[in-house]
């Protein structure tokens, strides 16, 4: 292999990795606060992308992607307190059956709102063929908007966490919740913003990659396994492992492309995920005292 | 031994037998299509239901197991082994009786393996596979449990899709029929079809009498004592990780032979019976039922899959069966036919001696 | 106990509910069974609004032969256990007198035999080969043959002097026969086919696939798929700065596609029906008028624009009208109008059955198209 096609290759698996650790971090915000796997996330990923198809036929495409960011949120919150906030300590059980519900639910009602077509929003610069070129390495001025996006979400997210007060008191409810009920956190309203900003992130992620990956009612099914194959290799709950595990996901299957067929790059990353659990569930970067510690 | 709960069992095939009897006196024995399909799912969600409900063990996988039935046999009778036959394999097996020849619609001649050859086999393999993911599935928890078998869904449908001896997107068409015994086959065939309603029917009464032998054994307390106090459960000396790993093979058993006689009665199988909103599909059904209801499971599995079948759902099918997942997990999670609603109702028929369904 | 007791109540509660009488007769029924939602919706969808219009067109019109035509339009979400049990029911029960559909290959070989047993006419919808051979006595099916397809693909290469090739197909149906159909006619041809690669149908990003064919310097790509994979795999070509022409199957056949490729589209070269260059076909075409008819038909119903697939129940459902116009509406008869139509003009092509050939379709069916200025047109050279 030459140096020219390794680093295609790379890149390809990177814009893969990224696009998959966006959606590993919507798990992640979610099950941070409640420690529940949402299994929808992927439904607001393709929400996303649907609602700004659609509204950029009558505004600018930024104007077009704001409002369908926060209509993803407003969906994402309706969705927590129609579902999820009246609940009494439900078991992790019922609460895979019921997130995989509205999972089925949401797409179904895409289906019926919008239809089965494909869509996708134009290129934010350039067009479909533009390509930077980088030592006979082409990348698409999309691919660096995925990262530059992906990134400015970590970096967002970590200060949110760490410096702000809100974040702070999300914090507390993830690590124990009565303890921050007692110190006068409303535990319910961390939740309901868990939902809204996961949806919020799942929704821009949805806008920034549907010109490379277009968008259909049933897209975010696929999204959501990978995304929840890469948080669980990074260790649920760590953003920043996330996006390493993610983007090691995606340069694997990339790779993978180049020794076998294609067609089984997804039972390549499920059987990996597999491995990973039997053998080290606590994922490749998490720390198995935490995990654990963990009550799931 | 109790015999009472062998009443519902009698009830049930007073069911089967006069729903057969009133159909074919209505004129309107094409009903039984449906039914029979449903009952061939219904095997798989008694069977699924024996480990979620019994074994506390959620298994969003089963729909491999089924494909791996279903795709194992049809491949097996529908690949002719005719170029093979000079082989020493094959000619041995042709000797014992383990092969088949046959004459397809289209005068083309194909030699394969028996069907009985076949299923056994399709069998043994979901076992075996069942086995070796079992132990290390089942030690997980939570939410890595949960992902572990739909894990291996995801790699059935895509290794389905991917294979070109399966068919790939096509899947595989032209499975003959499944001669069980002389004169008593499995098949699609217009004029066999209360022959084969009734072959599936008996097949999920013996499931359930079975099922239920085993759970009003000493297997069933130690299963029921996982689901509800695993640590507890242990330290009394039940070995629960044992119970759980045998729940969980013979449930993949039912959901792999579920599979076999579907594909023979339908003719073929898609890569559809593989994918993972058939796992979802499955899962639902059991959590209508109530978890460890059999009879529930039983009761929505054969009308649920007998609507959808029949297409009375139209384009919501999985919408559907998502709404039904989710009220059911809101407002019951413990089934809909344990809900107090049918509980008051069904008091009115109840004569006194119906403990053993209070577990 | 008590469940048996609620398990018998149910079920007779159930037949109460479905022993419903059925209604009156004096219609020709019609029965079809299409993927209408679910992965292959994209063929479903308008075959079903195509069949609603053409009946409802009909039946304003008087029907057939004074009596209208009933249409029982069956969701298979392609799924072939779905299709048997559909097939058994339109049969059976509602007792049609023809099925169009399904829309899949695997669906269609799922029902085949069930049909040929039951005696009653299939017109499939669906491209596989296999569904005409070997013939069985009541299965047609509209749709060009991928084999005409995949040779005009190879002539076309032939007069560009490209011998060696790279082929990638999406892992549907659809895919799988375009790719063995590929592999089979290629040696007729003198044509190598250096890589052959199959991926996903929901594949997001074919950078690597395209790095791989790139790798393997071929002359020329064929992509065998579907949406969105076939806008895919030429952005992702052209990104990757790879120049060599780009052939696509004829399910390259919706202007979304060229829309959603954007400027990467331009010089794909396909093979397709003349539906989508309806506009720019000399007025001698046969064809012209029932494509203009039906184009214009369809968009200004559905607000959408017409494909090729539902053109494919258009022809099916036409073939059948005029079939039951001529023969009545005994099956055997109906079965041989069908199989001896000639001449008849549809949206695939100028369709001429016989015993032996059961699609009717030949290899002048297809025409090469290119796209020019974001526009399908004719590929002259």
């Amino acid at each position: 292999m030459s140096a020219e096609l390794f680093f295609q290759y790379l890149v390809a698996g990177v814009t893969y990795g990224i696009i998959y650790s966006i959606v590993a971090i919507g798990f992640n915000i979610i099950y941070n606060t409640t420690g529940i796997i949402n299994f929808a996330q992927g439904e607001f990923v393709m929400l996303g992308g649907m609602t700004a198809v659609t509204l950029n036929g009558f505004m600018p495409l930024p104007a077009a992607i704001v409002v369908a960011v926060l209509v993803t949120m407003a969906i994402g919150a309706l969705v927590e307190i129609v579902f999820i906030r009246w609940l009494v300590n439900p078991s992790v059980l019922r609460m895979i059956i019921i997130t995989i519900g509205l999972s089925i639910l949401i797409r179904e009602i895409a289906l019926h709102v919008w239809d089965e077509k494909v869509r996708a929003l134009p290129y934010f610069t350039g067009t479909s063929v533009s390509s930077i070129e980088v030592g006979g390495v082409h990348i698409s001025p999309q691919v660096l908007w995925v990262i530059g996006v992906c990134t400015v979400i970590v970096i967002i997210l970590n200060f949110f966490f760490s410096c702000t007060s809100m974040g702070r008191q999300m914090r507390a409810c993830s690590d124990n919740r009565n303890a921050a009920r007692l110190c006068g956190i409303s535990a319910r309203n961390m939740v309901t913003l868990s939902f809204v900003l996961s949806a919020g992130i799942g929704a821009l992620a949805g806008c920034v990659v549907s010109p490379i990956t277009y968008v259909q009612y049933d897209s975010g099914t696929g999204l959501a396994i990978k995304g929840f194959t890469v948080a669980i290799l990074g260790g649920l709950g760590n953003s920043m492992a996330a996006v390493a595990a993610g983007i090691l996901l995606g340069v694997l299957e990339s790779f993978s492309i180049w020794v076998m067929p294609t067609a089984f790059k997804d039972a390549l990353s499920i059987s990996i995920l597999l491995i990973i659990l039997f053998a080290r569930p606590s994922g490749l970067f998490g720390s198995r005292e935490v995990f654990s510690m963990k009550e799931f | 031994m109790d015999r009472s709960k062998y009443i519902p069992v009698l009830v049930l095939t007073a069911v089967v037998i006069s729903v057969q009897a009133i159909t074919a006196a209505m004129g309107k024995g094409f009903y039984l299509t449906q039914l029979t399909m449903s009952a061939y799912y219904s095997l798989l969600i008694v069977g699924l239901c024996l480990l979620m409900g019994y074994a506390g063990q959620i298994s969003l996988g089963h729909a491999g197991f089924f494909a791996i039935g279903g795709y194992i046999s049809a491949f097996l009778t529908t690949f002719d082994l005719t170029p093979y036959q000079t082989g020493r394999l094959v000619s041995f097996r042709a000797d014992t009786g383990l092969l088949q020849a046959r004459q397809d619609l289209y005068g083309g001649h194909l030699l394969t393996l028996h069907p009985w050859s076949a299923c056994l086999l399709a069998v043994l393999v979901a076992v075996t596979i069942a086995s070796v993911i079992g132990g290390p599935v089942l030690k997980l928890k939570g939410h890595y449990l949960a992902m572990a078998p739909l894990g291996f869904g995801i790699i059935v449908y895509a290794i389905v899709l991917a294979t070109p001896l399966f068919g790939e997107a096509d899947g595989l068409s032209d499975v003959p029929p499944f001669e069980l015994l002389p004169g008593l086959s499995i098949s699609g065939k217009l004029s066999l079809r209360v022959q084969n309603y009734y072959i599936a029917w008996v097949l999920v009464i013996a499931t359930i009498i079975l099922l239920q032998n085993l759970v009003h054994s000493r297997v069933g307390r130690a299963l029921r004592s996982i689901h509800g106090a695993e640590d507890a459960a242990n330290a009394m000396g039940v070995d629960t990780a044992q119970y759980k790993l045998k729940t969980f093979v013979l449930s993949a058993a039912f959901a792999a032979i579920a599979g076999v006689c579907l594909t023979h009665y339908n003719g073929g199988i898609g890569p559809s019976e593989a994918s993972i909103m058939k796992s979802v599909r499955y899962v639902a059904i059991v959590a209508i039922g109530g978890m460890a209801n059999l009879w529930g499971a039983l009761v929505m599995g054969s009308l649920l899959n007998f609507f959808s079948l029949r297409g009375y759902f139209g384009s919501f099918d999985d919408a559907v069966f998502g709404t039904i997942l989710i009220v059911i997990m809101l407002f019951s999670p413990e089934g809909l036919l344990r809900m107090e609603i049918v509980r008051a109702l069904s008091g009115l028929f109840r004569r006194g001696s119906a403990e053993e369904e209070a577990s | 106990m008590k469940f048996a007791k609620v398990f018998a109540a149910v079920l007779l509660l159930l037949f109460a509910v479905t022993l419903t009488p059925s209604a009156a007769e004096d219609t020709i029924k019609f029965g079809a069974i299409l993927s209408v939602t679910g992965p292959a919706s994209f063929l479903g969808a308008p075959e079903s609004k195509t069949l609603e219009m053409l009946a409802e067109e009909i039946n304003a019109k008087g029907g057939i032969k004074g009596k209208k035509v009933e249409l029982i339009i069956k969701d298979s979400m392609g799924k072939p256990e779905n299709a048997v049990s559909f097939a058994k029911q339109l049969i059976e029960e509602d007792k049609v007198l023809a099925i169009i559909g399904p829309s899949t290959s695997g669906e269609t070989m799922a029902i085949k035999n069930l049909l040929e047993e039951a005696k009653t006419i299939l017109l499939s919808c669906a491209a596989a080969e296999v569904i005409v051979d070997p013939v069985a006595k009541y299965v047609f099916k509209t749709p060009q043959k991928d084999s005409f397809a995949v040779r005009k693909i190879y002539m076309e290469m032939k007069k560009m002097g490209i011998s060696k090739i790279g082929v990638a197909a999406g892992n549907t149906g659809f895919g799988k026969a375009g790719k063995e159909q590929l592999e089979k006619i290629a040696p007729e041809f003198g044509i190598d086919i250096l890589i052959s690669e199959v991926y996903d149908k929901s594949a997001t990003d074919l950078t690597a696939v395209v790095t791989k064919l790139k790798a393997a310097d071929v002359q020329a790509v064929v992509n065998w798929s579907i949406v969105p994979a076939q806008s895919i795999i030429a952005k992702n070509m052209r990104q990757i700065g790879m120049t060599v022409p780009l052939f696509q199957s004829h399910g390259f056949g919706n202007i979304k596609y060229v829309e959603a490729a954007g400027p990467a589209a331009e010089g794909i070269i396909f093979p397709a029906g003349r539906l989508l260059v309806v506009n720019v076909l000399p007025e001698e075409n046969s064809q012209k008028p029932v494509l203009a008819k039906y184009k214009s038909d369809y968009e200004s119903k559905f607000q959408e624009d017409a494909s090729t697939f539902g053109g494919h129940a258009y022809d099916a459902f036409m073939i059948l009208a005029k079939a039951v116009e001529t023969a009545g509406t005994d099956t055997e008869k109906v079965r041989d109008a069908i199989e001896s139509t000639k001449g008849f003009v549809g949206t695939g092509g100028v369709f001429n059955f016989s015993a032996e050939d059961h699609n009717g379709l030949d290899i002048n069916a297809f025409d090469m198209l290119t796209v020019k200025d974001g526009k399908f047109t004719l590929l002259t050279n």
